[in-house]
């Protein structure tokens, strides 16, 4: 059985689920919030009623939090580094050729 | 009593009848089902719950005014809801029936809601377009009701013994109140076909939902034997006075008060 589907830690505590809603079609599905399930068809229904009963959704993905891979606070130096030095990466650094509509 | 063009040639009085049954089912059950907001076994299930309960109100509320309407006695929804006494109202039995453990109330739920969808289904058709524009919008609702409900008896059912156990007896002591949901009575035949499906013809659909997910939860559907029956004229339990009193008693004490 997937870690997802255990019980948290030794408590009785049902897994954590990480909601996704989507306000319209072809949005992005953006991180609502969490919820507590036992298994994913009840996920689903917890995180409609706790995010989705009241906006506009047409939407929603629940994934097992365990099943996602974060980066963790002490990677913020060398992971995010913004190559400050590095101006070219940014598109700002390039001049919008004449001719060409800016938007 | 005068029949108008709208109400498809059904007598007023039947009419008027028969929406209170669809308000006062919704109202009661949903009253009831607020008794869990604070108290749910957990957070999710609590939000839930209040979900339904709230969505319930309001197609009572839609309901009751519509009868109102009918009845042109100028009684609003609140009038009717806050101003009648438990012999005046009309819902089945099984809405009433005290909430019991979260298993209990889940089966009571899963065996209205199972019904509420197929009657609404059938309803959104009616010749009454006003009722039928209700009946559309609470189908939506009930769709997922009956989800939710029939998920969690599966759950519990097939869940730990104890959980088997308590679900298995809930399910025994209600199914004597589900005859109400399949009974006709002069009412419901001067409605039927024109406006509302006729009882009988829902139940065997009904049974087959239920059983369906009875057997994925690993329970015995009850046999058949006894069936309450006496809502629907105003013959109800004991525990329907006092769900009134506590729901009525703000109403009662402080006519016409806002907030």
């Amino acid at each position: 059985m997937a870690a997802a589907n255990q019980p948290d830690h030794a408590s009785d505590q049902w897994p954590l689920w990480e909601v996704f809603t989507q306000a319209k079609d072809g949005a992005p599905h953006e991180h609502a919030g969490s919820v507590h399930a036992p298994d994913a068809e009840i996920a689903l229904q917890n995180a409609r009623d706790v995010y989705a009963r009241r906006g506009e959704v047409v939407s929603v993905w629940v994934v097992p939090s365990a099943a996602i891979v974060a980066s963790s606070p002490e990677d913020q130096g060398p992971f995010f580094d913004p190559a400050d030095d590095k101006p070219y990466r940014h598109p700002q650094f390039y001049k919008t050729p004449r001719g060409v509509r800016v938007y | 009593m005068r029949p108008t063009d709208e109400d498809a040639g059904v007598p007023r009085e039947a009419l008027f009848e028969y929406l209170l049954r669809l308000g006062d089912d919704r109202l009661v059950l949903g009253h009831r089902l607020s008794e869990w907001c604070g108290h749910g076994p957990v957070l999710e299930e609590d939000i839930a719950l209040s979900n339904v309960a709230l969505d319930l109100i309001g197609q009572a509320t839609h309901f009751l005014r519509l009868a109102g309407q009918v009845e042109g006695q100028g009684r609003d929804e609140d009038a009717l809801a806050y101003f009648r006494d438990a012999i005046d109202y009309r819902n089945v039995n099984l809405v009433e029936l005290p909430n019991g453990d979260y298993g209990r109330t889940i089966v009571r739920q899963f065996l209205f809601d199972a019904w509420s969808v197929l009657l609404l289904d059938g309803l959104q058709r009616a010749t009454h377009t006003e009722l039928a524009g209700i009946a559309a919008k609470a189908h939506k609702e009930a769709r997922y009701h009956v989800r939710h409900s029939g998920e969690w008896v599966i759950r519990l059912g097939d869940g730990t013994e104890e959980s088997h156990r308590r679900v298995q007896t809930a399910v025994d002591e209600l199914w004597p109140y589900t005859g109400e949901l399949f009974a006709a009575d002069q009412v419901d035949r001067l409605l039927a076909r024109v406006i509302a499906p006729e009882p009988a013809a829902l139940e065997p659909v009904w049974r087959e939902v239920v059983i369906d997910v009875l057997h994925r939860a690993t329970l015995t559907p009850p046999a058949e034997g006894y069936m309450h029956s006496g809502g629907r004229q105003g013959r109800h339990t004991e525990h329907l006075g006092h769900l009134l009193a506590e729901m009525q008693i703000l109403a009662r004490s402080h006519p016409g008060a806002k907030w």
